[in-house]
């Protein structure tokens, strides 16, 4: 145990913490984005795989990393498309339609893998990016200036749809349309588009995320995410639908798994008792959700389809 | 017809991959349907499959005509695994005639326990349980994968190999193979009691109309009287119960009559817990039809080895065409209908609640803890 309270070993845990966080805050934060227009979408985690495949298809064919993270945006823009017809236009129910979605993602990206590549075969992405001065800073700088430049976006995208869902007219609407659709309609915002786009900003990043996540790996294989799409809606639940709230999730989640890992490699759990931890994050999540199920409320509109009609 | 719809166009998509990825879509369904049902063998196979399926899809029947949405069919799977071959590891010297219907209730009860959490905290703590589900998936993944790799690891495997795996369970707890068969053991007529019991718990029990009741109404259910809190609860027990004789059956029913896990839940349960769901969908949420679902979609899932052969199409093809099935049954207009008038129900209760509670609004607690997502959600 004392291995593990060393300085090196403590900033080396901080440090892949926050690299194990990025693709389920990216994730995180389009699901917060979607819920808070009235959408729950669980098809995250196939979204994550079809664009994690994606991505990693184009950077094996072309060796370009910039046309994977786009691939894996396009695949999300498709995917939030397909799941806007599905839940704002035919209004279905979208516990069970997003586990069609994750169905469907597994299944395909896992069959495209098999017939397009077979083999693992590692690629290369991003090399970490040291912020000048700032990565210099003895342990400080190791620890959060000395990542790829992956990570520093997906943070900086916190305050940034913080700001997009509390000061634009955008964010505006789209609460509006999460908490009360009818009287947003009434007002002549139109509930379709703003979902539509929430939808789509939200399939985005979960595709960037799964882009994220091979990127960051090296490797694709036959269910590569293992759940973190899953964890990516806790998170928002988690959070409180809030930006910062995800941050602070995705973190604890990334330097519970990041611990983890490193008692493992110094011999401190066996493989056995790391399962026993990995637990930890998800019993964690329902005890949140218990607290939170009493003091915050959830969007109003969450899950509920808008029929102008009624 | 929906269903069947659904099915048909997931299949004309995936004769457009089967092209785009180079293979004959006409052969490759042929495959198909011969590996699924062409000879004894694979109808066999086939049955062998469409076990785990057809007790989640009645498990799942339960739980969405209660209205309430149980994801975790996977964890519930393994839970009942667990608990089984605990039982088994401990009093593995009893004769077969007891033990055997002793694996078949510990799964049950393993799987009840497993659902039975999410009840609660739904019924009692206004906790979603899709979300709680998933969570619960999470850690009985991670709960098997500690007891496979120690606790009740195959001491074998402990000094050498270190596949996380038992040892090979009791033969006394083996499911005796039917008659006549090679493979297709005693599960498949378990599966099918199994499916008819729901059909009469569902339809002329009790407990059954209250579970259908709250589906249909929560508020007229507690206007009427009923528990519905306790019936939450039923519905999620009972759901668990289900998927965790499937657990118990894929254990005692492998051929190598070891619990076995590769670290994620797939590994174990071959989605089982998912596409029980897509089966329970195809079969209208009804006991009886989930029993032909059941043995199409194991067919699917036996055909798609076939056709992998015949085609050099990956297996995997099936899991995401089940995918488009789920997606294309919700997406109908006729579940739009029936949707659409839980919502007009919905929105007088809410017009209830807001009577009853200004300060509140739309008496977002209870909403939460009473109506099932199948009430939330449409509402």
């Amino acid at each position: 145990m004392s291995d593990f309270f060393t300085l090196a070993s403590l900033v080396f845990v901080v440090g892949s913490g926050i690299r194990l966080a990025t693709p389920m805050l990216l994730a995180g934060l389009g699901e917060a984005i979607g819920q808070r227009s009235g959408v729950l979408n669980l098809g995250v985690d196939g979204v994550m795989l079809l664009g994690a495949f994606g991505a990693y298809y184009t950077i094996l064919e072309t060796g370009s990393a910039v046309a994977g993270i786009l691939v894996g945006v396009a695949v999300g823009l498709i995917m939030g498309l397909a799941y806007g017809v599905i839940t704002v236009t035919f209004g279905a129910e979208q516990g069970i339609s997003g586990i069609g979605i994750y169905l469907f993602g597994l299944g395909v990206s896992d069959l495209l893998f098999q017939k397009q590549v077979g083999t693992p075969l590692p690629i290369r992405g991003f090399s970490d990016w040291h912020i000048p001065f700032l990565s210099d800073i003895p342990r400080i700088g190791e620890m959060f200036f000395q990542h790829s430049v992956l990570v520093y976006m997906t943070f900086l995208l916190v305050p940034v749809v913080a700001f997009l869902i509390n000061r634009t007219t955008f964010g505006l609407d789209l609460r509006a349309v999460g908490e009360n659709p009818a009287a947003a309609d009434s007002l002549g915002v139109s509930v379709a588009r703003v979902r539509y786009s929430a939808i789509m900003i939200a399939n985005l990043l979960a595709g960037l995320a799964g882009a994220v996540l091979a990127i960051e790996l090296g490797i694709f294989q036959q269910n590569l995410t293992n759940g973190q799409g899953f964890i990516a809606i806790a998170l928002v639940y988690f959070g409180a639908w809030r930006p910062t709230g995800v941050m602070a999730g995705a973190l604890l989640f990334g330097l519970v798994s990041s611990t983890v890992l490193q008692w493992r490699t110094l011999g401190i759990v066996s493989g056995a008792a790391s399962s026993l931890m990995a637990m930890a994050p998800a019993l964690l999540t329902i005890v949140a959700l218990v607290v939170i199920s009493r003091t915050v409320g959830q969007p109003s509109a969450l899950t509920r389809p808008f029929d102008r009609g009624k | 017809m929906v269903p069947l719809a659904a099915v048909l166009a997931s299949f004309v998509i995936g004769a457009v991959i089967l092209l785009m990825l180079g293979a004959d879509p006409i052969e490759g369904y042929r495959a198909l349907v011969d590996g699924a049902f062409g000879s004894p063998k694979a109808l066999s196979h086939t049955a062998m499959k469409a076990m785990p399926l057809l007790l989640v899809g009645v498990g799942i029947c339960i739980a969405f005509r209660a209205s309430v949405i149980n994801i975790g069919g996977e964890g519930q799977m393994i839970a009942g695994a667990i608990v089984s071959t605990v039982v088994v590891l401990n009093v593995g010297d009893l004769p077969p005639l007891v033990l055997v219907p002793l694996v078949f209730c510990a799964g049950a009860l393993g799987g009840a326990i497993w659902g039975a959490i999410p009840g609660v905290l739904k019924a009692y703590s206004g906790v979603n349980e899709i979300l709680s589900t998933i969570m619960l998936n999470i850690v009985a993944v991670q709960f098997m994968n500690f007891l496979l790799r120690d606790p009740i690891m195959d001491p074998a495997q402990k000094t050498s190999g270190r596949i996380p795996q038992t040892e090979r369970l009791s033969a006394n707890a083996d499911l005796p193979i039917l008659p006549g068969a090679s493979r297709l053991h005693i599960g498949v007529l378990v599966a099918l009691a199994v499916a008819v019991f729901v059909y009469v718990l569902l339809w002329r029990t009790a407990l059954g109309y209250r579970l259908r009741a709250v589906g249909h109404s929560a508020a007229a259910a507690r206007y009427a009287g009923m528990p519905v809190k306790r019936t939450i609860v039923a519905a999620l027990t009972l759901s668990g119960a289900m998927c965790g004789i499937a657990g118990a059956v894929l254990v005692f029913g492998s051929e190598s009559h070891r619990f076995v896990t590769d670290g994620s839940s797939v590994g174990f349960t071959q989605s089982a817990g998912f596409n029980g769901i897509v089966t329970a969908l195809f079969g209208a949420l009804h006991p009886l039809w989930t029993i032909p679902s059941s043995f199409l979609f194991g067919g699917l899932l036996v055909g798609a080895e076939t056709m992998q052969r015949a085609v050099q199409v990956p297996k995997a093809l099936m899991v995401g065409l089940n995918g488009l099935v789920v997606v294309f049954v919700v997406s109908s207009e006729r579940l739009r209908r029936v949707l659409r008038e839980r919502a007009d129900r919905e929105t007088n209760r809410r017009a209830d609640h807001s009577v009853d509670d200004p300060a509140t609004g739309a008496g977002r607690s209870t909403d939460s803890s009473v109506s099932g997502p199948l009430g939330t959600a449409t509402p």
